[in-house]
Formats: C-alpha cells, sequence, structure tokens
C-alpha cells in the first residue's frame, strides 16, 4: 500500500474542490485534490447549457467552460491532483494526522496523511424513494441528473414522452433539454404552489417551450409494467390531495427533479455533526467542522443555486484552512441564528473582527421582503430585499461593525419579514 | 436411462432429451436443480423471465426462519424446521450473504403474551433450538431499539437473514457448474407425453423445444398454468401482494435481529429486517391482487407499513426511505402442494410455496429429489461432483490490504462504478459474465444501484459495462428484460 503526506487534503474536485485547493496552495501548503471520476470539475461537464461565471468571471459561460478555467489554473499549479481516486475511509477524530484511504485503478489503495481536509464532496439527487411515489417500478425513471448525463455526454435519448417532475433547476433544464433533442415534454409536476427552480429557468426552459407546469401538484402513481406507460397526478387543495381531481399524463419517461441532499456519509464517518436542515456540517466561522482541521465547502456544506457562489465560499474555505494550518484561531465567534422566516443560515458561527459572508434561504415567497439583523434581541439593521422565495439563495456581509462587542455568547438572529 | 446420459450441451435444440427439466427458476428450482446435479443425470431449468430470481423469489423478507410459526402437522413446518439447518453448510459451499442474527417477536400489549407462549410451545415441539421466553426487560437487552410499551417477546436466536436473490444466484452457478443447463426467456407454451419414449416434448413460446423424462413445476405464481400445460391437476395459485420500504443503512433504527410483531391468523405481520448487507427491510403488507405482474406499491400500504413498524421501533423515520417495492406470494392451500401428480405421468407439483418457502427451499430440493426417485428416476453419484463455487471478492467487504491486492490482480477492483454500496467495475464485469445482463439482474449480483442514490450517479457507467462485455447494442439494455428498454434513441 502506497503512502503519501500533505498538509491538506481536498476530497471532491468539482468547481468548489478545485477553488479550496488552489486557495490552500497559494497560501504555501502542499494539497492533494481528490476525485472518484476521471476528470475535474464534478457535474460541471455535463451542464453544457449557459449562466455559469457571471459572479466568478464577469461573463457567461458553459458547466464545461467554467469547469476548464479552474482546471488549467490547478493543473498549473503545484496541487496533486489524484483521479479516479474513491476515498473509502477517513480517520480524523482526535488524531494528529488524519488518515484518509482511498482506491484507484492506477495506484491500488493509497494512505494519505495530512493535517487538514477539505470536504467538496457535493451532492446528489433525491430519488423516487425518497419522495415516496407509489406505483410500478418498470423502465424510464431516471433523475434529472441521470437524463443530463445520458443526453450530454453519453449521446442518448433516455425516452421520447416525457414527464418532469419537480420543478427543480436541472429538471427544467432537462425539460428544455429534452424538447431540443425532439422528445415532446408533457408537464412539470410541483408540489408546491410555486416553482423550486430560479425564476430565469421557468421563463427559459418551460415558457419558451410551451411546457405546463402544474403548481400544487402531487405525484401519486407511476403506471408500467415494462417500460413507464404514464403517472398519476392529484391537485392539491390546502395542501391536501383532493383524488376526484386525480388526472393521468401518458408519457414513456418521467424525470425527477425533487430536491439535492449533500452527500455526507464520508463525514459522518470522519465524526462531523450535521446540520438537520441543510444536511450539511454545522460549521464555524472559518467554515471547520467540529472536527479540528477538517473544512467544508460548496454543495456539500448546502445546497447552492449559483456555482459562482459554490466558488466564492471554497475560497474562503481554502484561505481559513491556510489560517488554520498556520495556527490561526478566531479569537472569538458568536452564534448566527435563523429567525423567523428563515431556513437556515451558513455558517452557524462568526468572527466579529472581520468580514463574514453569511448564506441564507428564506422558507417563504414574498414581495418587498425585509431582512432583518438581531444582535442579542437588539434590531441591528434591515436591509430591503425585493422579492425572496426558497430557490433563490440570499447573501449577506456581516462585519466588524455588526458585531461589535459580541462575545462568545452573543446571537446574531437574521429574519426575513 | 440415466446410464446412458450426457453432460448437457445447451443449445436447447430439439434433439436435447434431459432426464429431468424443471420449469421455474426461483429458489425453489434453483435448489432442486443444485440437488440433482450430483447425480449422473441430465438437468435443464427453464425460466420465462430473462434471468434467474426474478419472479417471488427477487422480493421478500429474506429471513430463514425460527420454526416457531408453523404446526409441525404442516409439510412445510417440517420443511422449514430441516431446510433452515441446511444453510450454514450452504453458505460454506456458496459463499452467500446469510447470517443467523436472530428473530424477536415483540409483544406490544399484554394480551399478546398469550399467543407468544402458544409460539413458544409451539418451537419447543418443533425442536428449536434456544428458543426462549422472554420479559420485558430481557427483550429490551436483546433489541434495545424496540419501543419501551414492549411487554416481553420471544426468541429463536437460530433465526437468520438472506439475501434471496444472491442465495438462487449461487445455487444456479453451482448448478450449473455440475452440468445443469439454465435456459432463460424460456417461457413454456405446450407439452406433449410420448407413451413409446416415455418422454415429455416441452415447447417454448419462441418456438424451441426439448425433451424430458421427467418433469418438476415449480413456476411459482404459475404453477396453476404449468399444471394444466400438462394436463394435470387443475389448481388455481392467487398472488397476494407485499409491499416494502427499504431503508438506508445509516438509519438509526437498525436493529439487530429481525423483529416480528405478534401473528395473525392471516400473516406473519410486518417486520423490521436488518439485511444481511446493511441496510433495514419494513414490510411485507398482505393483499390479494388478481393480476400476477402487479407489483405497484400503494401510498396507503406504504404509510401502514411505517406505522407498523415504528409500533416496534419508534426510530423508524420516513426520511431514510431509499425506495419502496412490492413482492407476490403464491398462495395455493394453508401447506405447501409438493407431490407426484396423480393425472400426469412423470411430473412433480412443486407448487403453493409461500412463506417460508425460501427457509424450506434446500429441504424441498431433498424431498423432490426423493419424489422423483419415488417415481423412477435413478440415482447415481457423480465422484467429481464439485459443492463449491469460486468466490467472488466484494471490495466492500475487504480490508485495505486485500483490497490493495485485489487491485494488484485486476486494476478493475480498484475503480469504484457504485459509491453507495462501494461495487467496483470488476465485480459488476463479474456479473456480466455469469449472465446477468440487464440492470436488475446487476443490481441483485453486485448491489450497485441498490443504495441510497438508486443508480442516480453509476446507471450510465453500468450501461456502457454491459454494452462492452456482451456486444449488446445501447436499444437491447434493459432493466429487467422483455420491454423494458433503457434507451429509446441516440443523438
Amino acid at each position: 500500500m502506497k503512502e503519501l503526506r500533505y498538509d491538506a487534503v481536498v476530497i471532491g474536485a468539482g468547481a468548489a474542490g478545485m477553488a479550496a485547493a488552489l486557495e490552500i496552495e497559494a497560501g504555501g501548503f502542499t494539497c492533494a485534490l481528490l476525485d472518484r471520476e476521471d476528470q475535474l470539475g464534478g457535474i460541471l461537464p455535463q451542464c453544457i447549457h449557459n449562466g455559469f461565471g457571471l459572479h466568478e468571471f464577469g461573463k457567461e459561460l458553459t458547466g464545461p467552460e467554467f469547469a476548464e478555467l479552474f482546471a488549467e489554473k490547478v493543473l498549473a499549479s503545484k496541487v496533486s491532483i489524484h483521479l479516479g481516486a474513491t476515498v473509502f475511509s477517513i480517520n480524523a477524530q482526535g488524531v494528529a494526522d488524519k488518515e484518509i484511504l482511498c482506491s484507484s485503478a492506477a495506484n491500488g489503495v493509497i494512505r494519505i496523511l495530512c493535517r487538514a481536509v477539505v470536504l467538496a464532496m457535493g451532492c446528489r439527487e433525491r430519488n423516487r424513494g425518497n419522495i415516496r411515489i407509489p406505483g410500478s417500478r418498470p423502465a424510464g425513471v431516471y433523475t434529472a441528473g441521470l437524463a443530463q448525463r445520458l443526453v450530454n455526454i453519453e449521446g442518448y435519448i433516455p425516452g421520447r414522452n416525457v414527464v418532469v417532475i419537480g420543478s427543480g433547476d436541472i429538471g427544467l433544464i432537462m425539460a428544455r433539454r429534452m424538447s431540443w433533442v425532439g422528445c415532446s415534454v408533457k408537464a412539470v409536476i410541483e408540489i408546491m404552489p410555486y416553482p423550486s427552480g430560479l425564476t430565469r429557468n421557468i421563463v427559459q426552459c418551460l415558457n419558451d417551450f410551451d411546457i405546463p407546469l402544474h403548481l400544487s401538484c402531487q405525484t401519486t402513481n407511476i403506471y408500467g409494467k415494462d417500460r413507464v406507460e404514464g403517472v398519476e397526478v392529484t391537485p392539491l387543495e390546502n395542501g391536501a390531495p383532493v383524488p376526484d381531481k386525480a388526472f393521468r399524463i401518458p408519457c414513456d419517461t418521467v424525470l425527477l427533479s425533487v430536491g439535492l441532499v449533500p452527500e455526507n456519509e464520508l463525514s459522518k464517518e470522519a465524526g462531523v455533526e450535521l446540520n438537520a436542515m441543510t444536511n450539511g456540517p454545522l460549521v464555524d466561522s472559518t467554515l471547520m467542522t467540529n472536527v479540528d482541521g477538517v473544512f467544508a465547502c460548496g454543495n456539500v456544506l448546502h445546497v447552492h443555486d449559483l456555482v459562482d457562489w459554490v466558488a466564492e465560499e471554497a475560497r474562503q474555505a481554502g484561505r481559513h484552512a491556510v489560517a488554520w494550518l498556520k495556527g490561526e484561531r478566531p479569537k472569538v465567534q458568536c452564534r448566527l441564528k435563523a429567525g423567523s422566516n428563515v431556513r437556515y443560515a451558513n455558517p452557524g458561527r462568526l468572527d466579529p473582527n472581520r468580514k463574514n459572508k453569511v448564506y441564507l434561504r428564506s422558507l417563504i415567497v414574498k414581495n418587498d421582503a425585509v431582512l432583518e439583523l438581531k444582535l442579542n434581541n437588539r434590531i441591528l439593521r434591515s436591509e430591503k430585499k425585493g422579492h425572496i422565495q426558497p430557490s433563490e439563495m440570499i447573501t449577506l456581509s456581516v462585519g466588524p461593525a455588526d458585531l461589535e462587542g459580541a462575545d462568545s455568547d452573543a446571537v446574531l438572529e437574521v429574519s426575513l419579514v | 436411462m440415466s446410464k446412458n446420459s450426457v453432460l448437457p450441451e445447451t443449445s436447447g435444440g430439439k434433439n436435447d432429451v434431459y432426464d429431468v427439466v424443471i420449469v421455474g427458476c426461483g429458489v425453489s428450482g434453483a435448489n432442486i436443480a443444485r440437488r440433482l446435479s450430483v447425480y449422473k443425470i441430465h438437468v435443464a431449468v427453464l425460466e420465462k423471465e430473462t434471468d434467474v430470481s426474478f419472479g417471488t423469489s427477487k422480493a421478500n423478507s429474506g429471513i430463514v426462519h425460527g420454526g416457531f410459526h408453523h404446526n409441525r402437522k404442516y409439510l412445510k413446518a417440517r420443511l422449514e424446521i430441516q431446510g433452515a439447518m441446511m444453510f450454514d453448510r450452504l453458505r460454506r459451499e456458496l459463499d452467500f450473504p446469510f447470517r443467523r442474527c436472530g428473530i424477536i417477536v415483540a409483544a406490544m400489549h399484554e394480551d399478546e403474551m398469550k399467543a407468544v407462549e402458544h409460539l413458544y410451545m409451539q418451537g419447543a415441539d418443533n425442536g428449536v433450538i434456544g428458543i426462549e421466553m422472554c420479559s420485558r426487560e430481557r427483550i429490551l437487552d436483546l433489541e434495545p431499539k424496540l419501543s419501551q410499551d414492549v411487554v416481553g417477546g420471544l426468541y429463536a436466536p437460530a433465526g437468520g437473514i438472506v439475501e434471496p436473490y444472491r442465495f438462487v444466484f449461487a445455487l444456479v452457478e453451482s448448478a450449473k457448474k455440475n452440468g445443469v443447463a439454465v435456459y432463460t426467456d424460456y417461457l413454456l407454451d405446450g407439452a406433449e407425453w410420448d407413451a413409446a419414449t416415455s418422454t415429455w416434448t416441452l415447447h417454448a413460446a419462441d418456438g424451441r423445444s426439448l425433451r424430458a423424462r421427467y418433469v418438476v413445476n415449480s413456476a411459482g405464481l404459475y404453477a396453476d398454468e404449468v399444471s394444466r400445460t400438462f394436463g394435470a391437476e387443475d389448481f388455481h395459485i392467487s398472488a397476494r401482494k407485499g409491499e416494502y420500504y427499504l431503508l438506508d443503512r445509516l438509519t438509526k433504527a437498525r436493529p439487530s435481529r429481525v423483529v416480528f410483531p405478534v401473528p395473525t391468523a392471516v400473516s406473519k405481520g410486518m417486520l423490521v429486517i436488518p439485511t444481511v448487507e446493511g441496510t433495514v427491510l419494513v414490510g411485507p403488507t398482505a393483499d390479494a391482487t388478481e393480476d400476477k405482474t402487479d407489483l405497484a406499491t400503494t401510498s396507503m400500504r406504504l404509510e401502514q407499513i411505517l406505522d407498523s413498524g415504528r409500533k416496534m421501533i419508534p426510530s423508524l423515520s420516513r426520511n431514510d426511505v431509499i425506495t419502496s417495492f412490492a413482492g407476490l406470494r403464491p398462495v395455493l392451500d394453508e401447506d405447501f402442494y409438493i407431490d407426484a401428480s396423480k393425472k400426469a405421468p412423470a411430473l412433480i407439483q412443486v407448487a403453493g410455496i409461500q412463506s417460508p418457502g425460501l427457509t424450506a427451499s434446500p429441504a424441498i430440493g431433498e424431498y423432490v429429489k426423493d419424489l422423483l426417485k419415488g417415481i423412477g428416476l435413478e440415482l447415481t453419484e457423480k465422484s467429481d461432483w464439485d459443492p463449491f463455487i469460486d468466490r467472488h471478492p466484494r471490495v466492500r467487504e475487504s480490508t485495505p490490504y486485500e483490497r490493495d491486492e485485489l487491485i494488484a490482480k485486476d486494476p478493475a477492483y480498484g475503480n469504484l462504478v457504485c459509491r453507495c454500496e462501494n461495487v467496483s467495475e470488476a465485480e459488476i464485469v463479474e456479473a456480466v459474465r455469469l449472465g446477468h445482463r440487464t440492470l436488475d439482474g446487476v443490481k441483485y449480483f453486485t448491489r450497485a444501484q441498490m443504495g441510497r442514490c438508486q443508480g442516480g450517479f453509476c446507471t450510465y457507467k453500468i450501461i456502457k459495462i454491459i454494452m462492452r462485455e456482451t456486444g449488446l447494442t445501447y436499444d437491447q439494455i434493459t432493466k429487467h428484460g422483455n420491454e423494458s428498454r433503457v434507451l429509446e434513441g441516440e443523438l
């Protein structure tokens, strides 16, 4: 068994992993970047649509282009890249040297020792079982991401007459993609009264193609023995299904776009505590988990809607890992708490001595919303946020001016009113 | 006669004459085939599906029962007790996932303790080793995840868990290794008896045919139709559906033993099962259905499963659900019907094999062998019968050092295809080379697509491996055979 040693190991080479690894290397530390796939970029290479990079690069790029700009930097750096390498064990808690075991066809099992770990494994799609759609189990039911892979990279068309369940962004993008390859997209079914994807995707992917979006509708059955033959859709009234109004849509393919879940199975094994709201690790102001020297960023921490923000957050995580490797620790950290109408706010702690970037998600849809900050129950300030909805992440900068004098017992509460 | 038999050729051609043809390759057929592979006879198994174990044997609780649920007056109880004892040796020979984790029956109310006592006495009478009555304290000690409302129960330490399809695959692999021919996609369409040669001629729907001196009808849900095809007894197999939930291996609700409720008159109730492979199964329900292909789950039943499971193990959470599925029990009578046909010559009926069929199946193999002998089949043991099959290494079960050695021998062991269940490319290739050429076949053999992402990440990789290994084109790749095509076009 081969043994290697680095100052830091980044697990996952998508946008988050690449951004974090570049920061660590720039900070003067040795760094390995591991990914189970054979190429850099994570899920980006299959996202051939545009809309990436507006914040990060100031121009509109496709997923592969966005990934390539980062990959070029990584390849030009001294970051040690291990592709086709699957991490299957992390021992990180209460040890001086963290131990990571990974296997690859090229190198067999490698034991990697390091001081810091950055978790950047991304997320996975929720599937039919997770949302418990009853019915038969025919061929033709795919997650939207799998269909995206099949069409955009493998060059296959999974089916001809498509119903998309859930209005997540990948589902909307795939509704348009399937229309472009000549398939008929019969409908998009969304259980909530509002779409769960970005507004721009509703307009560009559904409205422009006359694809009906059924809001407040639940998929209550999938029919078909060998291949999908149709779905049953039941409208909801006041949140409860009305079986009398159920209708059937014939189709041969069902694509599921019903949410993303951070992939934290390895994190759990490493002893990392998770936040029940985000399904990602609980992190402090330095994006460090409860396990000393283990950081998290990107979609493994919480699901983002824009890769630009993934990269931004990951750079922060990389810098914090560098500071940690140098022995720097925040002097004091106060708590950040999700208040009214806020699903979650990340990170869980803030450093009153510097600027902190806060990411939060709304629980409500509202026009003319106001974001309210309270420190120890005292209103600090309010910001007008215009239209808010759960699918659009809200970001916020909190600095020393806001948190002056805050000690480790202080609580900053963010609310949407 | 058997001494004239030659080892089978796998052509399925018209001139093949088999000493025994087994119709149906579920767990009964597979056990019978493997048992008969010991002898110098020419044996074939016919399966109408595209892979073996694709019927009742793929979707059930996977329990090796404790021998206390049925009275010894029933054949099924006697075969259950005998079969249960045969699993340890089979596991050593065939290396399928099986573990004696023990079975608990949890009584949630004082009134239920009467029934528990009855089960205990029945078990003791059946000769079950180690069976015990448990106080509340004892049962909570045995299974701390039980509800605090439990009042007591029963413990059968020898009960166990098995992966049913892997058991069938291993039996079939062993049978094939010892000369048994297996024909899949072989839908029996007709049969004639030729009195002059004392042979049956069997016809498949696709035109294939073969001849047999003896026939075993182990056709599960379709044993009634097969019986009629041979002009034998007219009986009716009805289907009773059982729905299940499968939970993630990281659930906090995984018990260490199989947990049964106190049974009712019609069923053993809904169980919480820690599968051998680390996930948790909750179910089954029991509903009669007219359609023998109806494997649909229903929202009402799925809710009942969770409610019922939670009464025993309160930490069961819908958030841990990975998937749901349904299986069909072939229901005939209260007991199994295993006997030589009184109407058709040279035919053994193996019908109505519902619970505890999986447990009983090794004993069914033994029993059917004796029945065949009873109606004239000559059985002489082969000198070179090999009870063992090759081990199939699994990276998830290997230590890091073993894994490193595997990769050194074959780098494909280092290429992880299924991240949720930790399945390497080499294991997928092995499944395909053993004949599992559908997505479901690969799933049951390797566990790839069976974990928390349900194939979201690995399906396209598996499709590519099947195409590469078999030369099948994209439109020939199916989920489970027939018309279950996975891809409908190319760009």
